[in-house]
Parts: structure tokens; sequence; C-alpha cells
């Protein structure tokens, strides 16, 4: 176990320096002098050559790359155009909105997910595996921008029963966890989960209709086993499996908060890109993408430990 | 069988040293497979074949038997260039592979059937075009290719009209391992690997096909080199026996006399565990116990005497010298070595 | 040697049934399969007034009026409403399927292309070309599909072929995945063994022996991303990456009308609802296609 865990940790360090690379490269695919895309338009001739001294942008790129990524490791991931604050600081707080926002959204997805696509697995070809899967295949088909919207247009403009807007009466302000506050976290969670839900639906029925099928499943009723004991069978069957979907779908909360935060103006991660965007602030567009995607290798490591601790199947040498 | 259309019938490679030159010779032949448990492990070897010598006369069908993961299939692999050779020698008819003769020439003259009839036919191509493939990649035009397939399917019992334009799923297990026989003939070789090729069979479909395979072997003057596990199969159509074990040739003797006197005892504990009709012909060696060892790290000495009834304390430190029993009788074991210093060794 | 008394070129096994080729097969399927028919029906019948659009007799998507703005559905003249410069929304929806159709089925394609490649040479070769090719794919998939998509195209400004490039980046190491996995799998069948046996070369081998097997579960993986491809790249499209307006395009039209939203709200959902009835209907069709293609996943 121990070997194994240490050879998982091993085989991150080269995926995160790949992921650094691909970061760093961002600027530089940007049309223009790359020095010019990280400066704000009205600097002085003077503060650009000290931003070229800084960073280093007359030095070959693998040097520039090594600049820029032990500055990223001790915190300094540049200073926004628009506003020229440091990045790092404002990143932090947005992500964790968006973490706030995707944390909702599990909490509502995945038991749900579970639960009906185990349903439609057990009850296979009746018409409530029918309509599970259909509507899996509705939730997986949404564009969750738009669904976002129509939940508003239901239930803020419509029935004028919850915000639509922000993460808390007035604006801006600490989260506090009280009604006023987490009124605003239901229409953007609800939006968020309805994806990563289908996809659970899908897979969770996939997987327990392919074990349902299994010889051992016949052995267990055989030896008078009872529907809810093989059921749980069935469970710890399909239970790696269906851990190792639900990462790669938290990871898709991540990614798929951008919309919908730009939907509901929250004021996350995804919120901090649209604005980067619009405005062309490409290092607070490299810093919100690098703490975003260093954050989404460290869950995949965490849910392959945690996959191979329940799986016995997988190594433990 | 008529021999109406010799267009396959000529092997594609002429005889060179006359009927007393063996086909194949193999000459300390080694196979190792490197492998790592993980990341940090350290390198290992497994030793798949261990220096290995033998030789395939021509015209006769050897048989090859031992338990599985005893390298009966490597070396199968090997003469065919399927894997690489790690050492040792392949000489084809006077020739050696890698200095007189090539790797493509090689595999013109040596041809394998394999024994999952399902995974050795492509599921998308038709078995005219399956046995078509050779022919054409060797030179043969498009036109001839599919000819020299329709020939073959005629003489593997499979009517052309019928059957050229099936896939492979629309065939049984029997018809499809007569499609493979027929993929290998159409390279016209002179030996034919049979791996496990009647394994897999029902027993009334596996005497049809040894039955064709015989037939075969008059038509187009074929050397067999017949790998099986059933040891009754192998005693019928085999003129000579091989028996291996961990990457090791153990017993080398015509079939008839091996049936009736195994000389190592792993030969004679195999057959042992073979299973008879006749009550009065049931032994009471005891059958063999556990598992073969790991060929990562065999044993020292004989690689047997882990598992040999009769082993001493010799056994397990000095590799046992080939010992000549008979006429084309050899035996690699203390017990048939005078000089061995194990205590039961015949003098 | 008397095993039986059954000549060799006899066969007494049953004549199987008249030969059905693969794909014949695969549509033979395809055609019970009520669902994934009427869902090709709507998407030809999409793709093709979106190519003919002006050709059918549609009001012009990029003239409006400013008296018009806003008219909600079921209006005379503007049976779906017009936008918020006036403009008819009916035309605007079905020229606006031309861009978002081929921003959401293009990038797939060439991702196909060359993903098949890439995961043929990785899983044909083996060895450190499989590990660069792997190694590659493993840091673009350390990225959430929809978080590359808008780094890229953030990065390189918006615009129809920088969203193109993107959405093509984005695709690739998923499809090289899959056929790196597929192509390894079926190079160890004994098949290609018997054809490196016969003295084929790999080129060879490939063409005939692997391509055919490996192209279809990798082409029904393929139209699987077809409609995250259309939600990503409209997508790009809402956040004012991808297409710039006037263009009507699915995406941008839902952008534009989200102010409109607290006056005339189901026209402005109704670009949301073109995306979602096309991407359902990718998805149906591709669950059809697996179906009746045998591919598991």
């Amino acid at each position: 176990m121990l070997g194994y865990l240490f050879s998982r940790l091993v085989s991150v360090i080269p995926v995160a320096l790949g992921v650094s690379l691909i970061c760093f490269l961002l600027v530089h695919i940007a049309p223009g002098d790359p020095l010019v895309a990280i400066m704000p338009i009205d600097a002085t001739a003077e503060q650009e050559a000290e931003m070229r001294a800084v960073y280093g942008f007359d030095k070959p790129l693998p040097v520039q790359f090594g600049i820029w990524l032990s500055n990223a490791v001790q915190g300094d991931l540049g200073r926004s155009i628009a506003t020229g604050r440091p990045v790092g600081p404002e990143v932090t707080r947005a992500v964790g909105n968006t973490l706030l926002l995707a944390a909702a959204a599990s909490v509502i997805g995945f038991p749900l997910g579970i639960f009906f696509g185990f349903m439609a697995g057990y009850l296979r070809d009746t018409v409530w595996d029918r309509i599970i899967t259909a509507s899996a295949i509705a939730g997986v088909s949404t564009p969750n921008y738009w669904l976002g919207m129509v939940l508003v247009i239901i239930f803020s403009i419509t029935w004028p029963l919850l915000p639509s807007m922000g993460a808390g009466p007035g604006g801006s302000g600490a989260w506090v966890w009280d009604w006023q506050h987490m009124r605003h976290l239901v229409l953007p969670a609800i939006t968020l989960a309805v994806v990563p839900m289908g996809i659970v639906m899908r897979t969770t029925r996939a997987l327990v209709s392919d074990i349902l099928d299994q010889d051992f499943v016949q052995a267990l009723y055989a030896k008078g086993m009872t529907r809810t004991g093989v059921l749980r069978h069935v469970a710890r069957n399909a239970a790696p499996t269906a851990l190792s979907v639900i990462g790669l779908q938290l990871g898709y909360l991540l990614g798929g908060s951008i919309l919908i935060e730009t939907v509901f103006n929250w004021p996350g991660s995804g919120y901090l890109l649209s604005v980067a965007i619009l405005q062309r602030d490409l290092p607070m567009l490299q810093g919100t993408i690098l703490v975003l995607a260093m954050f989404f290798v460290t869950l995949n490591l965490l849910v392959d430990i945690a996959q191979s601790m329940i799986d016995p199947r997988i190594s433990r040498a | 069988m008529s021999a109406s259309n010799t267009l396959s019938i000529a092997p594609s490679l002429a005889d060179v040293g006359g009927p007393a030159q063996p086909l194949i010779t193999a000459r300390d032949l080694t196979c190792h497979f490197p492998v790592r448990s993980g990341t940090f492990a350290p390198k290992k070897v497994v030793r798949a074949v261990d220096g290995i010598d033998f030789t395939i006369r021509k015209g006769e069908t050897l048989g090859v038997v031992g338990e599985s993961g005893c390298g009966k299939s490597t070396t199968a692999r090997l003469l065919i260039g399927l894997v690489p050779v790690t050492g040792g020698k392949i000489i084809y008819d006077g020739q050696e592979l890698g200095a007189d003769l090539s790797l493509r020439n090689l595999r013109r003259g040596v041809q394998m059937v394999f024994q999952d009839s399902f995974a050795s036919l492509n599921p998308r191509l038709t078995i005219e075009e399956t046995i078509a493939f050779g022919p054409k990649v060797n030179g043969v035009p498009q036109a001839e290719a599919l000819a020299i397939a329709r020939d073959l399917l005629d003489r593997i019992g499979l009517d052309p009209a019928r059957f050229a334009g099936r896939y492979p799923h629309e065939l049984s297990g029997g018809q499809r391992q007569r499609v493979n026989i027929g993929r290998a003939l159409a390279m016209r070789p002179r030996l034919l690997i049979l791996d496990e090729a009647v394994s897999a069979l029902d027993k009334s479909v596996e005497a049809q096909v040894l039955n064709l395979l015989d037939d075969l072997r008059r038509d187009f003057d074929l050397t067999y080199m017949f790998i099986s596990h059933d040891l009754n199969v192998v005693r019928f159509i085999s003129d000579r026996l091989m028996v291996m074990y961990l990457g090791e040739i153990v017993e080398v003797g015509p079939a008839e006399a091996l049936y009736h006197k195994q000389a190592h005892p792993y030969t004679a504990a195999l057959f042992a565990a073979m299973p008879s009709m006749d009550p009065d012909a049931r032994t009471q060696v005891p059958p063999l116990a556990g598992d073969p060892p790991n060929p990562i790290d065999p044993p020292s000495g004989c690689r047997f005497h882990t598992r040999c009834p009769q082993a001493s304390a010799v056994c397990g430190m000095t590799r046992p010298k080939v010992t000549t029993l008979g006429p084309g009788h050899q035996v690699a074991c203390h017990l048939h070595d005078p000089n061995s210093g194990h205590p039961e060794a015949t003098t | 040697m008397t095993f039986t008394t059954t000549p060799a070129s006899v066969v007494i096994e049953v004549p199987a049934a008249p030969t059905v080729s693969y794909w014949a097969g695969v549509w033979h399927r395809l055609r019970r399969d009520p669902a994934a028919l009427i869902c090709a029906a709507i998407l030809l019948a999409l793709i093709f007034s979106a190519t003919f659009a002006p050709w059918l007799g549609f009001a012009d998507p990029y003239t409006g009026s400013m008296i018009n703005r806003l008219k909600p559905i079921g209006t005379e003249g503007h049976i779906l409403g017009t936008d918020e410069l006036g403009r008819d929304m009916l035309s605007r929806l079905i020229y606006g399927g031309r861009l978002t159709l081929f921003l959401g089925i293009t990038p797939v394609v060439t991702a196909f292309v060359i993903g098949t490649t890439l995961g043929l040479i990785a899983g044909y070769v083996g060895g450190w070309i499989n590990a660069l090719i792997m190694r590659v794919t493993d840091v673009f998939f350390a990225f959430p599909s929809v978080l590359l998509a808008i780094a890229i195209s953030g990065a390189l400004g918006a615009g129809i072929v920088n969203s193109l490039v993107s959405l093509t980046i984005v695709f690739i190491p998923p499809i090289t995945r899959v056929a790196e996995s597929v192509t390894a799998s079926v190079r160890k069948l004994d098949y290609v063994d018997a054809a490196r046996a016969s003295g084929a070369g790999n080129f060879t081998i490939v063409r005939v022996q692997v391509l055919g097997n490996v192209l279809g579960p990798i082409f029904v993986y393929a139209t699987s991303l077809t409609s995250v491809c259309m939600i990503i790249s409209a997508g790009l499209s809402f956040l004012g990456l991808g297409v710039k307006p006037p263009e009507p395009e699915w995406g941008l039209m839902l952008n534009t009308l989200r102010t409109a939203i607290y006056i005339n709200p189901w026209v402005a959902a109704l670009p949301g609802m073109m995306i979602f009835i096309t991407s359902l209907c990718l998805n149906l069709l591709s669950d059809g296609l697996r179906s009746a293609m045998n591919v598991r996943q």
C-alpha cells in the first residue's frame, strides 16, 4: 500500500509540471508581445523595462518558465492588468466561493444520481428504468448556462421565490451560514448538479445492471441470500468504479461552474475568469486556470488513492 | 484427394540439405522477458525458454508436452519470429536464422495455427480474404491470391462456393480452425506448428480436424510440431515426444517408447495423471502436487527437484547432464547418470 | 491413425445463415431503434434548413427594426418573436444552426482524425513512443474540458478559428486515449500475430488487420463527444469568446438576450432550447449507434 501511495504521488509530479507549462504558455500563445499582454495599457517605458527584468522576458523561454514557476510556487501569480492588484489573493478568495458552490452541487447531485442509477439498474427494463434513463440523457444533454436562465425565469421572475444574482444580500460581503445567504446558493447549485447527476445515474445504472448479470449474483440467490443481502454485494462491487466517476465529475463541477457563475453573478473563479476574458486580463486568466487545474490534479490523486483503498483488485504491493 | 491444382502444393522454400538434414535445429535457444512489478522495483527476467537444444526432422511430427508456463508456446513463437530470440541459434534446413536466412524467409518456411480459433481470425475479413492475406503481402497478385484461398478452402473441407464470403462469426469452432490451418498453408510452409490447435474443440470435431491434418501432411509434404496438453492426442499423432519443464527440455524420445516407459520422474508424473479408460492401466505413481515454481526465479540444480518424489541432495545443487538411453531417447536427470552422485542412480 | 471413419473432406456441420457483413448488420439494428431514427431525422432537418436557409424564404437574420424589439412568441409575422434588436427569432435560430452545428462538429471530426492517428501509433508501436504520447495526453487530461477550452480560447482571443483550434485541442486527448487502449487490446490478438507471421509489414497490418477493428469503437466514442463539443462551443460564445456579433449563433444569442429575460423571458430562452434539443438528439443517436455496433464502454 505504501509503495503504491508513493509511486502514485511521484507520478503526479510530471503531470503537475506539464499543467504548469501549459498555463505558462497561455500568455505566449496570445497574439502579440507577451510582455504587452501582461502589462497595463498605460504603463510607462520604465515600468516596461522593470517588468522585462523581473519576469525575464529577455531570456530564453525555458529560463522564463523557471522564473515563472518559482514565483508561482511562492504564491506570486503576477498582477492583474485591470486592477493592478496581485492575482494570488483574488484567485484564492474566488476559488473558495467556487468550492462552496461545487460542494453544494455535489450534495444534491451525487446521492440522487447514485440512488436513481441504482434503481434503474435494479429495475432494468421496467417503466421506472425508462423514465430514469430518459431523464439522465436529458440531464447530460443540458447546456447548464441555459438551464440556469430557465430556472431564473421560473423561480425568480415568474414566481419570485429565490434570488438570481450574487452570493448574498446586498452584493459583496463574506459568506455566512444563514438562510439569507443560503437562498442564493439554491438555484446555482441545482443548475450545476444536473449534468454530473445525469452522468452518475447512467454510470451507476450500467454498473449495477452489469453486476446483476454476473454469475456470482445467481450463486448468492441460489444459496438463499435475501434481496437486501444481494444488493449489498452489488453495491460493494459497484463502489470503486462509481467512486472514480464521481471523482471525475467533481472536476467537471469546477469547469462547469465557470459558465453558471457568469449566469448567476456568483463571485467565484468562473466569474473572475469571465471578467478576465472581457478585459483581456491575461495574468488573471493564467492564475485562475493554474489554481483550478492544480486543484483538479490533486482531486484526481485523492480519488485514485481512495479507490485503491476500497478496491482489492488494485495492486497494493 | 486429387492434386489437380498444384498452385499451393510446392513449398515456397525448396529443400536444401536432403532428407537426412533436420528441418529445424535449435541450439541453446533462449528467450527471457524483462518484467517490472512497479515503477521502482528492480528489473527481473522471466526465463520463459532457457537454453534448449532440439531438432525437428523432415516429415516427422514432434509432439511437445508440459504444464502451462513450461515454455511450449514461447518455443513455438521463437521458431516463427513472434518473440525475439535472447540467445542461441535457430537453423532452418542448414541455414542459420540471421546469418544465412532472413526472418522473412524463415516465416515462409514455418507457419503456425493458434489455439483460440476466434481470436486468430480477423472478424472484419471474410475467410477468403484472411487466407489470401499471406500470399498477397508476399507479392502474389490479388486474383491469384484469391484463387489460392479458394483452392485451399476446398482442401480443408470447406466448399469455396458456400464459405469463401463468410465471416468468422458465421462459422463453427471446427470450421474456424480449418480456416486457420488454410491460412497457414497459404504460405506454403514446410513446418506447421500447431499450438494447442485442437484443444478447444469438441472431441468429435477434434477427431475430424486431426484426420484432416493427417491428410494434409501427405498432400503438402509437411512436418508438424504439435503442442498439446492432451497426452492421448499427442501420442497418436506424434512420432517423437519432447517434454518441457520450466523453460527446459527434460526428456526427448520416440512417442511409443516414451508412452510405455518414462525415464524422467516428471514425464512419469505427467503420464500418471493421464486419464485412462483401462482400469488395469491405472498407475500407483502419485500425481504432481502444487504448481510449477516461478520462472522468474527457477530452482537451482534440477528445476524439478522441488516437486520430485525421488529428489536427493545432488538434485538441488547441480544441473543434470543429458544422458542417452536408447535410439533417439535422451533424458536430463541425475537418476540416469551413473556419475551424478544420486543414491538411486542407475549404474 | 484411425479416429473416425469420416473422410476429412466431408463436413458434417450445419451451414450458417446467408452472409451478413458487419455494416449491414449495424444498419439493420439501427433501423429498429425508433429513438435513434427520430433523432437522426431532427438532426438532418436542422442541418438541411441551416444549410439552405437563404433559399427557404426566411427573413434576413441581420436586419432588425427598433420599433419591433422583443416581440413575444406568436407575434404576427414573427412566429417566434424578435430579439433585442428587433430581428426575427425564427430566422436567426435557423441561420444560427449554421455556425453552432459547424463549431460543434468540426472540432470532433478533426480531433477524431488526429487522435485516432496518435492512438494507433501509441497503441501499436508501444514502448517509449507510447509513453511519450500518453504522458502528454495525461497532462491535457489534467484539465476539465470546459476549463481547457476557456483557457486556450481566452488566451487566443475571440473568433471562430480560435474557437475551432481550442476545441480541437480539448478533444484530441480523450480520443487518443480511447484509440490507444482499443489498439493495444487488438494488437494482442492472435490474428495480428498471424499476420506478422505471414511477413506483412507494420503499415499493412495496421491498414488491413487493425484499423477495421478499432475504428468502430473510436467512432462511437467520438460521436458521444459531439454533444459536449457543441455545448462547450456555444458556451464559449456565451462567454464572449468564439463567435462575434452580429453573426447568429445560439450561444451568442443566448448571451445577448440575457438582459431581456425580465421583458420577454421565453424568447430569451429559445436559443438554449435549440442547443438542448440538438445535443439531446446527438446523445440519443450516439447511444443508438453504440448498441447497434455492440460497443461496450
